[in-house]
């Protein structure tokens, strides 16, 4: 494994920046998520590293080469697709064993055999080596698809949205199983979603992509409690962070310039109203089961917390809310930082 | 507006039993789900309303009329299948309008239900606007129009939000929600998402192999689930499952699980004895060093406010959700303890739940939506 370092790259497509002056260093051994909505620059910026893509301006370093002229075969990188590409008359096997039969490798068959039997193992689907690859389920052929990268020690492994073709169930196992291989591995992999939970989950740490720029980059907490705009502080938690006009509430010693307050859950406190003082009604409470929303009513806006099960609060209730150390945003949207 | 009955209703494909035997009632301007994998026969079910499919036995009434053998345009239903198509060339007024059109209703008329309907989306400012200029939600809204311009006696919407990605998909959760909170619609929803059921449903069938294996509220099916299949349907993660053995005592308020005693709700009937299952939700698991019930860090995941700790026993993984603030490294050794009020318990061979204190408030079922 090696570390990547990104300095300055740029990638048109015609008039449109796919993605302008980026930075971006992954180290060895670290696990990177690119968060972004479609058209954001996740995949121009994966296979700008590859290979294939060749950038206008900046310089690309893999494991401290300059890789920036380099073909993708000389790069030393596995790129997993969203749409697994098996090869469909061959065996699970052989599928997995493919990348390490390339002439320019010469492993033994033994050594293939071993290398892949442990891969099978580890992306469990080693009871299935010798089904051919049209026979599996959508889960058991990304499974192969993630296993085959794997089956190589790259530099860095580039994953475009692997999971986002799995059912719900599917996605979640696969997640904490990719995050313990990559682990277990010590892999360096740079991970591309517009999926926040998989993020969150498996990143350590989280660039934020917007309009090809890199908007902040650290880890899920640091993003999560300390978001650099409304931008990013949207982009993050379920149910989404509240963004409520200053005046609204009385306004915990916001600071100059203040235009916006964020408020998440464990940024309210919400109890009933006593003596008549109310801020705002209970519309509902939303059970979801795993989850509980409180959705509420103040002024003209609306708020959505999670909640207790087993609330006494219920439709209609006034209440009465206050922050708690909410995070600020001036004019421009950017977070206060300086208190 | 009006009430949807389905009585003894089976649907046989040759030998394959698609519908078994099926009994529900969806009242008038309730929000109903059928949720389950694909095969499970909620499909057939929403066909044989719709009169797209007759049953081979068994008979629908809508609004106390007995429909069973009726033609599909004879039924006075809006059937939805992707909220997505609409029709390019025209403006925003004449796709939400042209199912009146093609009924042949008066122009004068027609304006009058377009402009209502829009008001209804909150799109009545974008009337005259091509629709190949509007942003996602607006589309949605138009296309939603369309389906409930003609004021249909009910809706049958069959994974209408099937193809969006996810953050879209929970934007249009809340809108249907919200409309039908503003017209109180008969709705029939199929989907395999078990947060869209929660998200929307007033009660929810969960269908397993053309049976429906839970009928109820969101908050029932996922406080007191019926069987195995359902607990393990809903959720996210779903229930966790702790094997234990021996049979059960009517008024038995603990088990051993893994040589540990756990508290559970009292036992309302005698169980001879079997393989048993304890099912755990993951917000009611807490760490707990005195527990006897051991375990292992597997993994865990950053959800912000919370995490999912995996978490390994003698007996597989579980998972629990607990405040992100809990350090937690992999290989660590907890012990875990339970909210005993909230567990069930169930019978392996069959899936069935066995009847415990969770159950004497049944009947007492709070209002989903309220």
């Amino acid at each position: 494994m090696a570390d990547v370092r990104i300095n300055g790259v740029t990638k048109s497509f015609g008039e449109r920046a796919a993605v302008s002056n980026l930075d971006l260093h992954i180290a060895d051994g670290e696990f990177v998520v690119l968060l972004g909505p479609t058209g954001a620059g996740k995949t121009t910026t994966l296979r700008l590293i590859a290979g294939l893509e060749k950038p206008e301006a900046g310089r690309i370093h893999i494991g401290g080469r300059d890789a920036t002229d380099l073909e993708p075969a000389a790069r030393d990188t596995a790129f997993v697709f969203q749409q697994y590409s098996l090869y469909p008359h061959l065996s699970v096997f052989d599928n997995l064993a493919f990348p390490l039969r390339s002439p320019a490798r010469r492993f033994s068959e033994e050594a293939v055999r071993r290398r892949v039997e442990d891969v099978a193992k580890m992306v469990r689907i080693d009871h299935k080596l010798s089904n051919r690859a049209t026979k599996l389920s959508g889960g058991e052929m990304q499974r192969v698809a993630i296993g085959r990268a794997l089956v190589r020690k790259p530099a860095i492994y580039l994953m475009d949205e692997p999971l986002s073709s799995l059912d719900a169930k599917l996605r979640a196992d696969l997640r904490l199983e990719l995050k313990r291989i990559q682990a277990e591995l010590g892999a360096t992999m740079l991970y591309v979603t517009h999926d926040q939970i998989e993020a969150m989950t498996m990143a350590d740490r989280i660039g934020i992509l917007t309009d090809g720029v890199l908007v902040q980059i650290g880890t899920p907490k640091t993003i999560y409690t300390e978001p650099a705009n409304l931008h990013v502080a949207a982009r993050l938690g379920q149910p989404a962070i509240n963004l409520l006009p200053t005046g609204l509430l009385p306004d915990a010693d916001a600071p100059m310039g203040t235009k916006t307050i964020g408020a998440r859950t464990e940024h309210l406190t919400i109890e009933k109203a006593v003596n008549g003082h109310a801020d705002g009604t209970v519309d509902w409470v939303e059970h979801l089961g795993d989850q509980n929303h409180l959705h509420v009513t103040v002024g003209a806006k609306k708020l959505v917390t999670l909640t207790d099960p087993d609330t006494d609060l219920a439709k209609g209730d006034k209440i009465m809310i206050r922050y708690r150390a909410p995070l600020f945003f001036d004019a421009a949207g950017n977070r206060i930082t300086n208190r | 507006m009006a009430e949807i009955r389905v009585e003894n209703l089976r649907k046989e494909f040759g030998a394959f039993t698609a519908v078994e035997d099926s009994n529900f009632v969806v009242e008038d301007g309730e929000f109903f789900v059928m949720l389950g994998p694909s095969g499970c026969g909620k499909t057939t079910t929403l066909r044989m309303i719709a009169g797209l499919e007759l049953p081979t036995s068994g008979q629908i009434l809508l609004g106390g009329e007995n429909v069973t053998m009726r033609r599909a345009r004879e039924r006075d239903i809006a059937f939805v299948f992707q909220l997505f198509a609409l029709y390019p060339h025209m403006n925003v007024r004449k796709n939400i309008g042209f199912p009146l059109l093609a009924q042949g209703m008066p122009a004068s008329e027609i304006r009058q239900r377009v402009e209502e309907t829009a008001k209804l989306l909150r799109i009545d400012h974008l009337l005259n606007k091509s629709v190949s200029g509007l942003a996602g939600g607006d589309r949605q809204r138009v296309a939603l129009g369309r389906a409930i311009v003609r004021r249909p006696k009910c809706f049958l919407m069959d994974e209408p939000l099937g193809t969006l990605d996810t953050e879209f998909r929970d934007l249009m959760v809340h809108e249907l929600r919200e409309l039908h909170n503003r017209i109180h619609a008969t709705t029939v929803y199929v989907t395999h998402d078990q947060m869209e059921a929660m998200s929307m449903a007033d009660k929810i069938a969960v269908m397993n192999h053309g049976v429906i294996e839970q009928f109820g509220t969101p908050r029932e099916i996922y406080d007191r689930p019926a069987t195995m299949f359902v607990a393990d349907f809903i959720g996210s993660p779903p229930m966790n499952f702790l094997g234990f053995g021996g049979g059960l005592a009517r008024g038995a308020k603990e088990i051993t699980v893994q040589g540990a005693r756990v508290a559970v709700p009292e036992v309302r009937e005698d169980i001879a004895p079997a393989d048993m299952a304890l099912g755990i939700r993951p917000e009611h698991i807490r760490f707990d060093d005195k527990s006897g019930l051991r375990g292992a860090i597997y993994g865990t995941e950053y959800l912000g406010t919370t995490q999912i700790a995996a978490v390994e026993t003698a007996d597989g993984i579980i998972k629990a959700r607990v405040p992100a603030e809990i350090r937690l490294n992999p290989g660590d050794h907890v012990g875990l303890s339970f909210n005993s009020a909230r567990l069930s318990l169930f019978e392996k061979k069959s899936g069935r739940a066995v009847r415990t204190s969770i159950h004497d408030l049944a009947s007492q079922g709070r209002v989903h939506h309220g």
